[in-house]
């Protein structure tokens, strides 16, 4: 592979994005448009956003990969990361909207009464992203070893530095159109190899030999390719975290205060099932065509199929520029996705930990935008710091894990929250440590060392089918249980989460 | 559609003649923002309507989703059928999940906007 082209490849999406970010700053003016782009997004904008943001590392390299290498039951992954919209769709994304708060922890304070379900809350944000950055940073090592041979942390290091400049400077709203670039880059930079081989291969179905004939048990659902036990429990599990951990993803969540009132997000969210549904097409045909061209990789772990592949099909210039686009695609998929992040974390340590302190400290002379910029930086050196101590865990394993955590805890809260007017604010609280011990543990004893094989392994490996439900039952049970920790707010909450815009109403909140 | 008319009849009929007529009633506005247990049943009835389109949409793909592993648990020649050249699970998995979840949210939007545009129209009546 020309290290070259894919180098300079990478040093223009990063030109790009850094320019489309200084645009972004030039009309970021307020404190509002740095967090949520002052509401004022059109639908189609922000669902390029929202995708372009949502489509990581995990999907752009990940997914392949784990085809390729556990064959048909990772297909799972793809399914469940766009039903997990459809979920969010229909049980939180309007009411979220209606809310009228800017950050997760905003939401929990403001329904529930209670700065310490609120605190619960900013932690979780924090430890979910922070699980979730870990893998982009990983993404962007694996990218710029494959393309020029340097150690993983040089490629880390060049994503965490243009994030915090691109965050710090523009905030949300030059994000946004960061992100809608983004997708329009990572569709292009997946699908563009994939029809130059289709059309190349004059034997169409020389290509799909992978899927077929004796070699082809990879290609079986429920087949052990992957080497696990109870395939068809890890299956449920991994599709229930991903259905229902999305919603308690702190960038995506951040992400749907931007949209205008709650019909837009849902109109929204309806144009993103189209754009992630279109893109999760080719990620697929990666691994087939791996299976093909590139079978050594199986053994190393798959991750870096997706980069690989073009180089493996036609060797000289052809693949070299085909490679290069896909290494760029990779880097806009670490880029949107980091910021994304890094926007949703920076915002809660800044509200929940650094302003007051900075209010304290400089006898309220400072400048909240100022604060913010602090905090975007702490966002991201924590995982790296991390990132350099942890070194590599799989990609998409570390996800699933942010995705099973995000399911056991924000889920119950939001949905719950949202439709279930006898929650008491205990019940709230208890559920979110209950289901945050049960899904941390599961990976801490992931990351220390799984037990070897059977029930238990596949209870700890997929967890989300047990920590779930338990994070349900906990809220309901206690909610039961302290009848007279029901927020007295709860009737005037329903109104807000649920009455249209049209109505005119008290809300009980200003309206924002 | 109500007309204009209503309300201002009600001004110059007497308080118990007015009290049988449903436009009579101030606004069902009004009613949720006192909290009356009026107010609390419009509450109730819009988020128990929108309530029960989420949990058809949900019961309806998790359903449908749901027993795709079981199909191939339990059928296993399901596992490698071939369709147009691809296995069965690719396809399903790999392209037709897509537009069905779409057409799902289309259904949903517009069913939740239906929803919400009768009961603007039955509170903000006045």
């Amino acid at each position: 592979m020309s290290s070259a082209i894919s180098l300079s490849a990478i040093g223009l999406v990063v030109a790009a994005t850094i320019g489309i970010g200084l645009f972004g700053l030039r009309i970021s003016r307020t404190t509002s448009d740095f967090y949520v782009a002052s509401r004022a997004v059109s639908p189609r904008w922000n669902a390029s956003a929202i995708s372009g943001e949502y489509l990581s590392a995990a999907s752009f390299l990940g997914v392949a990969g784990l085809v390729l290498v556990n064959g048909a039951d990772m297909l799972w992954f793809s399914v469940g990361y766009t039903v997990g919209y459809l979920m969010l769709l229909v049980l939180v994304a309007a009411p979220l909207r209606r809310s009228g708060a800017y950050t997760l922890p905003d939401f929990a304070e403001t329904r529930f009464e209670s700065p310490l379900v609120r605190r619960i809350c900013a932690g979780l944000v924090v430890g979910i992203g922070t699980l979730y950055l870990l893998p982009q940073l990983h993404g962007a090592g694996l990218a710029v070893q494959t393309v020029t041979g340097a150690p993983p942390q040089v490629g880390a290091m060049i994503v965490a530095v243009i994030v915090v400049i691109n965050v710090a400077a523009g905030g949300m709203r030059s994000i946004t159109f960061v992100q809608a670039f983004q997708y329009w880059l990572k569709l292009t930079a997946l699908a563009a190899p994939i029809f130059v081989i289709l059309l190349a291969w004059h034997q169409p179905t020389g290509v799909l030999d992978s899927l077929h004939g004796a070699a082809a048990e990879w290609a079986e659902p429920l087949s052990r390719a992957g080497g696990r036990d109870h395939p068809l429990y890890a299956t449920y599990s991994l599709l229930l975290a991903l259905c229902f951990g999305t919603m308690g993803l702190p960038h995506v969540l951040v992400r749907f205060y931007t949209n205008p009132d709650g019909r837009a997000a849902r109109r929204t969210t309806v144009v993103v099932l189209a754009l992630l549904g279109l893109f999760y097409l080719f990620p697929p045909m990666y691994a087939v065509l791996g299976r093909t061209f590139a079978p050594d990789l199986v053994a190393s772990g798959g991750d870096t199929v997706v980069l690989e592949l073009p180089g493996r099909v036609f060797p000289g210039t052809a693949g070299d520029l085909l490679g290069a686009l896909v290494a760029a695609g990779a880097f806009a998929a670490f880029l949107s996705t980091s910021s994304g992040l890094t926007v949703a974390i920076a915002g809660v340590i800044d509200q929940d930990l650094l302003r007051s302190r900075l209010r304290e400290w400089t006898g309220g002379d400072y400048v909240a935008v100022n604060s913010f910029r602090i905090a975007a930086l702490i966002a991201m050196v924590v995982p790296y710091l991390a990132f350099t101590v942890t070194g590599a865990l799989s990609l998409a394993d570390t996800v699933g894990l942010a995705f099973a955590l995000a399911a056991s805890t924000f889920c119950p809260l939001l949905v719950l929250g949202i439709w279930w007017r006898r929650m008491s604010t205990t019940g709230a609280a208890a559920g979110l440590v209950v289901g945050g011990i049960a899904a941390s543990a599961a990976a801490l004893i992931n990351v220390a060392g799984a037990p070897q094989g059977g029930w238990p392994r596949a209870l700890v490996g997929q967890p989300a089918a047990w920590t779930m439900p338990l994070a349900f039952i906990t809220v309901i049970v206690v909610s039961k249980l302290t009848p007279d920790r029901i927020p007295a707010g709860t009737a005037r909450s329903m109104v807000r989460l649920h009455t249209p815009e049209a109505v005119d109403v008290d809300r009980g909140l200003p309206p924002r | 559609m109500s007309t204009p008319e209503g309300p201002r009849r009600v001004r110059v009929t007497s308080p118990r003649t007015s009290a049988a007529r449903r436009p009579i009633i101030p606004t069902g506005t009004r009613e949720i923002d006192e909290q009356t247990r009026l107010g609390e049943i419009y509450m109730l009835s819009l988020v128990q309507s929108q309530l029960r389109l989420t949990l058809a949409v949900i019961g309806g793909v998790l359903l449908v989703l749901g027993s795709i592993p079981l199909l191939f648990w339990l059928v296993p020649p399901t596992r490698t059928l071939s369709i147009f050249g691809l296995p069965l699970p690719w396809v399903i998995l790999g392209i037709v999940v897509y537009p069905v979840v779409y057409v799902a949210a289309r259904i949903y939007v517009r069913n939740a906007e239906r929803i919400e545009a009768e009961f603007t129209e039955f509170v903000g009546r006045q």
